[in-house]
């Protein structure tokens, strides 16, 4: 019997905001520690919080862009639980009442193997805004276990997603969409490294067609798409090997250890905290109005979606295309800011989404530390249209641009790349190859079309590839028949 | 001197009759003599206090006094005021020293007025004798066998021993008005939210409210012009105009200067359970409002019966979370040893809490826990919503409600310990307004014998409609210029 994972995410994305949700103190990420932690922070006795409208406007901007409800009336509660790093012994988050409610993000499922790339739509449940913890540092002085409070406050907002996602590729594509989109509408800073953007992965499987969902395990705190992949895969095996062994699962929180590559029960949630959530009685519920929503609206850079439909319209570009360019804000700021150098939209797009795309790709760079500017770029491709250069050449070009050794005339100019254009210089060429290849030419007289292309073959080579390959194409055949 | 008003002694102040250092020193002498025995304060610092009133008489000589510089005033101890040991009447921060200031603080200190040390309390504002503070109960200055009624029992007793000129206190379920009654004194729990509660310990959230604890209702309202206001620190801060409480005080005299006034009593708060004693005295002070001019109307709160019980689930609730951050970690008591972390938490709240608190904390998280959250806490909620609609309806026909602010006088100390729920009685009456937001007072209105032996203070209780203080003061205030039940002092000799 064939089987079948499940997954959903739950994904933390810090808000870019200046200050705490609920105080006054700063956010600087590696300060020294509890220097960005105000009265609020490290909850003395008497401290109220007043919640950041910063923080409100994120979350209003996420509910817009995935097209959900956004809530007239939402409600802070309270989740009770006791450890070092939450100073009140509560984390302030929102429970029955979050401030975002229902709606969905598109993501494109990249080709595996033989399966092509297709589409799908991840339906989201609902996000809602909480604070943050502070953090436990161990060993700092020898023995001890020392807490800092800089982060504890910071603003969150939590993205469920529903149990949409069949495989580690539609989890990945959908933890990467969301990243980007979260980026795009500059509501979090995206970076992973500094815990800006994290994701936990409930993980099932269960018989491809049963309608049943299986007993889920939590894998939390994942903080990159490599090990994301990583932990759901080697999870989905240790789930289907268990039951396969007449073993159960039992619903528990894991982490997944980089270095084994496995998966490790941390708490069973049997032992679980009772969270005793109530609604917080130190503020108000939070009440977004229609006019509130139209100035976040109008305050909204335009959508992935909208883009991509204008980006059709306008370039008449392939829906393909339109995808890879508006997959990230950085790539179609990119892409915009080289067709307005002067380059060809179709012609842009295919170098943004190839040659640049790879590059940044095998250098695990993103498009904002791309070493070829728009404008660069844009610079290169226009040689290619005014037939300075080959399209060969240009990939030359723009390796020699990409390793920083000039902009795209200096480099044709350095390495002599600069195609012939004086049709008499090319056809002496052809001249002394035809002559040096009596035999060929006989051959391709006798039908060997063969023999047309190995001519052309010498021809390029004796020019040193910088003949126009249809202007030698076109002369070659003329001289041929004549 | 001692026992001049507030308006009183500003007027002394200002006119250079004497000097706030003077007169501050006069209250630190009485503190010395009388406190060890009524133990009302619990935190002194007469280096600080004498700075404040050394600034104080240099602020009056520039000339930019305001009513209440100079004027030597107790906080109680569950303010927050940077530098001072502010404890909240608990073992768990016998050793906190605040490091910043409670909104309330900040206004006494910019309005000039002298602190001159910190009101012992119960233990975090949970009790209605002063008997769970961790710092020894308090006497009551009429009788020391008997309790000053609690929690705000610190203020209640230095007021009444004449060892400060007025003091704050906090009212979550009657903690300023119980008091005021057992002590014999005029105390104001003002409308949720009109008092900004930042700085100030919290119990329950929804229901604390910080007020004036004084002689008169004309020392209410100078101390009220300081203390309300709007702070953006408080969520749950009104933004409201700032208002003069004395407005309605200062009008011209007349013989019936309440004529009109509606006054509303429910016969529930004169049932079974109060004391005839006090009954007769609410009775001939309802005779003195009709003499006043006042109209008297028979009204029922008819959900007032179901006030403790939802008190007693809601202020927990929100208690057993609004306590959970001393856990030991960053400051207050950590137990000494401890094998790891869950021990240390474990350690550190039994030995820092006292029972009563811990009793508190058991009965929030019962109610707040799942399978028991419905039935408890989203109940009491509903029935909250209806205690306040008895209000509202209430006072579609009256302006102001009267009755007795506690069911009895004040108790002997160990009366009631051992028995929580006789003790949780104490508030049938005051209860109700926390839970509906309402403003509430109690103002002396005579005395009654006790059972075994003196005559000890009762508290007519006024409860207004939402913002309604200012008239309510001014009720208050027109009973006072007619009687003098205010004016009376106990002798601490005797006592």
């Amino acid at each position: 019997m064939e089987w079948e994972v499940v997954i959903g995410l739950e994904t933390h994305t810090q808000l870019q905001t200046n200050t705490k949700i609920f105080s006054g103190a700063p956010i600087k990420y590696g300060a020294e520690p509890n220097t960005q932690a105000c009265e609020v922070s490290i909850a003395l006795p008497g401290v109220l919080p007043v919640l950041n409208k910063q923080a409100v406007e994120c979350a209003i901007k996420f509910g817009l862009a995935i097209n959900a409800e956004i809530a007239p009336r939402s409600v802070f509660a309270r989740k009770n639980y006791f450890y070092p790093d939450l100073p009140k012994g509560y984390q302030i988050s929102q429970f029955e009442l979050p401030v975002v409610g229902k709606g969905a993000v598109s993501i494109q499922v990249p080709a595996q193997g033989k399966k092509p790339a297709y589409e799908k739509v991840i339906n989201i449940t609902r996000a809602h805004l909480e604070e943050d913890a502070g953090k436990s540092v161990h060993g700092a002085v020898e023995g001890m276990s020392g807490i800092d409070l800089n982060r504890a406050g910071t603003p969150l907002l939590e993205i469920v997603t529903e149990p949409d996602m069949r495989s580690a590729a539609e989890a990945v594509a959908y933890a990467k969409q969301l990243h980007e989109l979260v980026q795009w509408i500059g509501i979090c800073d995206g970076n992973m490294q500094e815990g800006s953007f994290r994701c936990d992965v409930n993980v099932s499987v269960r018989h491809k067609g049963s309608g049943k969902l299986g007993t889920r395990r939590e894998i939390k705190n994942l903080n990159s798409f490599k090990f994301m992949q990583q932990a759901i895969e080697y999870e989905t095996r240790w789930q289907i090997e268990t039951l396969e062994d007449g073993g159960s699962i039992h619903q528990a929180t894991v982490l997944f250890n980089p270095d084994t590559g496995e998966t490790r029960a941390m708490r069973s949630k049997e032992e679980a905290n009772d969270y005793r959530y109530f609604p917080d009685p130190d503020l108000l519920p939070l009440m977004i109005s229609a006019e509130d929503k139209a100035r976040v609206q109008a305050s909204m850079p335009e959508l992935p979606e909208a883009m991509k439909a204008r980006f059709e319209a306008e370039y008449g570009l392939s829906s393909y295309d339109t995808g890879a360019l508006t997959s990230s804000r950085g790539l179609a700021d990119y892409f915009v800011a080289t067709v307005k150098a002067g380059a060809e939209a179709k012609q842009a797009a295919n170098w943004v989404t190839g040659n640049v795309s790879a590059k940044l790709n095998a250098e695990d760079k993103s498009i904002s530390s791309s070493a070829v500017a728009a404008e660069a770029l844009a610079q290169l491709l226009k040689r290619i249209t005014d037939g300075t250069i080959s399209n060969n050449a240009a990939k030359e070009v723009f390796e020699a641009m990409w390793s920083g050794e000039g902009n795209a005339d200096a480099i044709i100019e350095a390495k002599g790349l600069k195609q012939m254009s004086d049709s008499g210089a090319v056809e002496t060429i052809i001249d002394e190859v035809l002559a040096a290849n009596a035999a060929m030419v006989e051959e391709y007289k006798a039908g060997k079309e063969k023999a047309f292309n190995a001519l052309v073959g010498q021809i390029m080579k004796a020019s040193k590839g910088k003949a126009n390959p249809a202007q030698v194409n076109d002369l070659l055949m003329k001289k041929l028949k004549a | 001197m001692i026992n001049s008003s507030l308006k009183q002694l500003a007027s002394m102040l200002q006119s250079k009759k004497i000097s706030s250092v003077e007169l501050t020193q006069s209250f630190l002498t009485r503190i010395t003599q009388y406190n060890p025995s009524i133990n009302a304060y619990i935190a002194l610092d007469e280096a600080k206090t004498l700075a404040q009133a050394k600034a104080a008489d240099a602020r009056i000589a520039a000339g930019n006094a305001t009513a209440l510089t100079g004027i030597p005033l107790a906080q109680k101890d569950i303010f927050c005021a940077q530098g001072w040991q502010t404890t909240c009447g608990s073992k768990m921060l016998a050793n906190f020293i605040a490091p910043y200031d409670a909104h309330v603080i900040t206004q006494f200190d910019q309005a000039g007025a002298v602190n001159l040390g910190k009101t012992n309390m119960d233990e975090f504002a949970m009790g209605s004798s002063n008997e769970t503070s961790y710092f020894g109960g308090v006497k009551n200055p009429w009788s020391f066998d008997h309790v000053p009624g609690g929690s705000s029992g610190g203020s209640a007793a230095a007021v009444a021993a004449r060892l400060c000129a007025a003091a704050t206190g906090t009212d979550t379920g009657g903690s300023i008005r119980q008091p005021a009654s057992l002590c014999g004194l005029t105390g104001l729990k003002p409308s949720y939210g009109v008092v900004s509660r930042y700085g100030m310990i919290a119990f329950a959230s929804s229901l604390d409210q910080a007020g004036p604890m004084a002689k008169s209702a004309e020392d209410c309202a100078m101390m009220m012009n300081v203390m309300a206001g709007f702070d953006e620190r408080d969520s749950t801060s009104l933004q409201r105009d700032k208002e003069d409480y004395s407005r309605e005080l200062n009008k011209p005299q007349t013989d019936q200067p309440l004529l009109g006034l509606k006054i509303g009593l429910p016969k529930e708060f004169f049932a079974e359970g109060l004391d005839a004693s006090v009954a007769q005295v609410i009775t001939a002070a309802i005779d003195v409002y009709k003499k006043l001019g006042a109209q008297i109307i028979d009204i029922s709160l008819p959900n007032t019966g179901l006030s403790i019980p939802v008190y007693y689930v809601l202020a927990p609730a929100e208690a057993s979370s609004n306590l959970s951050r001393y856990d030991g970690v960053r400051y207050g008591h950590r137990a000494s040893e401890y094998s790891d972390l869950n021990d240390m938490y474990n350690k550190s709240r039994a030995e820092g809490f006292g029972a009563e608190v811990k009793r508190r904390i058991l009965i929030g998280t019962y109610v707040l826990s799942a399978g028991y959250y419905d039935a408890y806490y989203l109940k009491a909620q509903q029935i909250r919503r209806l205690i306040a609609q008895d209000f509202i309806e209430a006072f579609k026909q009256c302006d102001v409600i009267m009755g007795p602010a506690a069911p009895s006088t004040a108790f002997k100390a160990g009366e009631k310990v051992d028995d929580p729920v006789a003790m949780y009685l104490q508030d049938i009456y005051t209860i109700s307004t926390n839970l509906a937001g309402l403003p509430g007072m109690s103002l002396p209105a005579g005395f009654a014998q006790a059972k075994d032996g003196p005559a000890l203070p009762v508290g007519l209780q006024i409860i207004g409609n939402y913002f309604d203080e200012a008239r309510m003061l001014n009720v208050a205030h027109q009973y006072q210029q007619v009687t003098d039940w205010h004016q009376q002092m106990p002798d601490l000799k005797r006592a």
